[in-house]
């Protein structure tokens, strides 16, 4: 078993240092096969892990070696196999396998093709590092390496110009890529922080040693490391105010935001709350359970709006991504763990096959993404229209997909614990997000045809990718079917993750259910209507709609980025522009330059003694002899 | 009576003759004069005061110092000679090659 864990670990790890070996070199096919037959292997190792746990129920835990010691403080490479990790190992390794072989297909034209499999497998190796640690170091190194890697491949067609917010919001993928860093590195040190305190008070790192001893912590501790901790899981994941870097981190290639800024590493922060559950559960830190979940709930309506006038077909997957991450943290503040976990994996299926789909659109359309210029492909991309549309169902929560089982659950969830404005804004989230994802379908896939006046000649991608993204289909179909089986996986892991609905919710849960599904079939149907027609009918861009107000406002993102850029950004420019010309150059440099010019001019002005004249030697040796003379008989007289 | 304050000043104007010479002249021979007498000064100190504490180590320094000049003239001259026949003359104002 011990093999297995390394194996399912270190084989990303192995692709990546293979592929790094070609990273200079032609595109070479090979490259990419070979990585994703070794991240197959880690995800058919993980899978079998999970079973192992799943019949036998042992939670391993190997060390692999030690890693810090320092007097007391003591931390190793450990890693656990329980119930939470095993779930997010096999999430993340059949998400990446698919990816990869769905890049071997997108990035086919591509001059970088073996550097992107080196990053991309260096991204799974770090999030398997993440979620396997069993101490809260590892699992900050991984944090930290997925962030590196974020970069790396947000950035990755980082010779792109900049360009104006006007003509493309995101400005550039390197200006993007700097931006989803540096948010995320403002997150990291509230995380870090909550690391201290927690070692602080309690002298370990390991998940159980603390988690063992948070009866006995001061109540302003826990209440510390909770909203510490909080912190570096809204930068991974997003959460308002330091949501911006998601949209943005659509700039890199579409397998990258289809396995990373969707499916894997922005769940990073759920997965940190999750993972924390006993200290989240703790009675004393109940308000910032509470404020997770109510920021949670915010941050599900707030980036559902800005997806209901979206053009750009990634940024409305971007925004439903952020959507769906805050209803994972209101499952989770309200201490339904196991749910919002339950979520994050039929989340990552769903969304990482319509992601994929929106990558095949946007190859066939040569990189256009606006919606507006396309209409009416499903003639020309048959397949992509059915993945598509199973994931679009399966977002908007329609029965029998796997959104509909998890996502309902949620919003269940949100009712029984009788937090009814939540559960309101929930619900009408819900049909929020089936009317955007349906309005992208139908304004991508229906309705008149737009693209072909405009010059594009769209065709369908290679075959195998559409084959490789048969997995995630059918994943997104039947998911929802393993609930229950889930939950008594889940249930064996400990007390807090366990979570029933009342019996009063259970009786009403059908109409609430119901309701919940007519808001988003209702939602449908207007989007039907309003786009998916054609003829007289066909939907026409409205001037007045889209110069009122609120369309205004929501398509420039409530202002928040030009908020950031007018009031952090510019500020900080300035200042650092002062500090460079003021401080920098007239203070610093100076005195160094001074020096310099000091010895310099010295002996510019002394290189007239060498005359070569011995006879001049020896008059400056009088000199300096009586010099010393002469102090030697001053000091002789202080003495 | 001629006591050690007569040798010393003797030394001392010694000293000073053979240090003017050293700055002044511009012939290498008569530096080498002008260090010969400048060393024989500090002779003539070592061995009045020698005498003056009745204790025989400055006059044996003394003769030391009559060795090692000797052995310097030596040397020295072989090294003025050679000097001579190449550039034909002593004079350090012709002699000076190495100005920075």
């Amino acid at each position: 078993m011990e093999s297995l864990v390394y194996v399912a670990l270190f084989a990303p790890f192995a692709g990546s240092l293979f592929a790094s070996l070609f990273g200079m070199s032609e595109r070479q096919i090979f490259v990419g096969i070979v990585a994703s037959a070794l991240l197959f292997i880690s995800f058919l190792a993980s899978v079998f892990l999970a079973a192992n746990l799943f019949i036998t129920g042992e939670v391993i835990q190997v060390t692999m070696m030690d890693w810090i010691n320092a007097g007391d403080f003591n931390v190793s490479f450990g890693f656990v196999i329980d119930q939470i990790s095993v779930t997010m190992m096999t999430v993340v390794t059949l998400v990446s396998t698919v990816v990869h072989i769905y890049a071997i297909g997108y990035m086919d034209h591509d001059k970088s093709f073996n550097r992107f499999f080196s990053y991309l497998s260096a991204f799974v190796f770090s999030m398997m590092v993440l979620v396997m640690s069993d101490n809260f170091l590892g699992l900050f190194i991984g944090w930290e390496g997925v962030g590196v890697c974020s970069w790396l491949l947000v950035g990755f067609w980082y010779h792109k110009p900049d360009q104006s917010r006007e003509d493309n919001p995101s400005i550039s993928p390197s200006w993007a890529a700097n931006e989803a860093f540096i948010m995320n590195r403002i997150a990291d040190l509230g995380m870090l922080v909550g690391i201290f305190i927690l070692y602080w008070n309690t002298g370990s790192l390991k998940y159980d040693e603390v988690f063992a001893q948070l009866p006995y912590l001061a109540d302003a501790v826990l209440v510390g490391a909770a909203i510490a901790l909080f912190i570096g899981a809204m930068g991974k994941s997003a959460q308002f105010p330091l949501h911006t870097w998601l949209t943005d981190a659509m700039e890199g290639p579409t397998p990258v935001s289809a396995l990373i800024h969707a499916a894997t590493m922005v769940t990073a922060g759920v997965f940190l709350v999750i993972r924390a559950n006993p200290l989240y559960a703790m009675p004393e830190v109940a308000g910032v359970s509470m404020f997770i979940a109510i920021l949670g709930t915010f941050v599900a309506f707030y980036a559902a709006s800005m997806a209901l006038v979206e053009r750009d077909l990634k940024r409305i997957i971007a925004y439903s991504t952020l959507s769906q991450l805050g209803y994972m943290f209101a499952a989770a503040g309200l201490g339904a763990y196991w749910i919002a976990l339950f979520h994050l994996a039929a989340h990552a299926f769903f969304k990482a096959l319509l992601f994929l789909g929106g990558g095949n659109v946007m190859h066939a359309m040569h990189d256009e993404l606006d919606l507006f210029k396309m209409g009416d492909l499903k003639k020309k991309m048959r397949g992509t229209w059915i993945y598509m549309g199973i994931a679009s169902v399966a977002l908007a929560g329609l029965p029998f997909f796997a959104g509909f089982w998890s996502k309902d659950s949620i919003i269940e969830t949100a009712f029984n614990e009788h937090t009814y404005i939540l559960w309101i804004v929930l619900v009408i989230t819900a049909g929020m997000t089936a009317f955007y994802s349906f309005r992208q379908v139908f304004l991508t896939f229906h309705g008149e045809d737009r693209h072909t006046p405009l010059g594009f000649h769209p065709h369908e991608m290679y075959k195998y990718v559409l084959i490789a993204m048969s997995p995630l289909a059918v994943l997104a179909f039947i998911t929802g079917y393993f609930m229950d089986t889930y939950k008594a996986f889940i249930y064996q892991f400990n007390d807090s993750v366990q979570y029933e609905m009342s019996d009063h919710t259970h009786h009403l849960a059908p109409y609430l259910a119901a309701l919940v599904v007519g808001i988003s079939l209702s939602a449908i149907a207007y989007a039907y209507f309003k786009y998916a027609r054609t003829g007289e009918k066909a939907w026409k861009r409205d001037e007045k709609v889209e110069n009122g107000f609120f369309y205004k406002l929501l398509a420039n993102q409530y202002y928040v980025p030009k908020f950031y850029e007018e009031f952090i950004t510019k500020p900080y420019m300035m200042v650092s522009e002062k500090f460079w010309t003021e401080v920098d150059l007239k203070i610093v440099d100076a005195t160094v330059d001074n020096i310099a010019k000091f010895f310099y001019n010295a002996g510019d002005k002394t290189r007239a003694m060498q005359t070569g004249n011995l006879s001049n030697y020896l008059n400056w040796m009088a000199v300096g002899g009586v010099i010393l003379l002469v102090i030697a008989a001053i000091s002789a007289m202080f003495v | 009576m001629i006591g050690l304050s007569h040798y010393l000043i003797i030394s001392a104007i010694l000293f000073s003759i053979g240090l003017v010479g050293v700055l002044r002249r511009r012939n290498l021979l008569m530096l080498f004069f002008a260090t010969e007498v400048m060393l024989n000064a500090v002779n003539i100190a070592f061995a009045a005061i020698s005498h003056y504490y009745n204790d025989l180590t400055g006059q044996m320094f003394a003769f030391f110092i009559i060795a090692i000049a000797a052995s310097e003239v030596a040397v020295g001259l072989g090294i003025l000679i050679v000097l001579y026949k190449k550039h034909g003359s002593l004079d350090l104002d012709d002699l000076a090659s190495m100005r920075g």
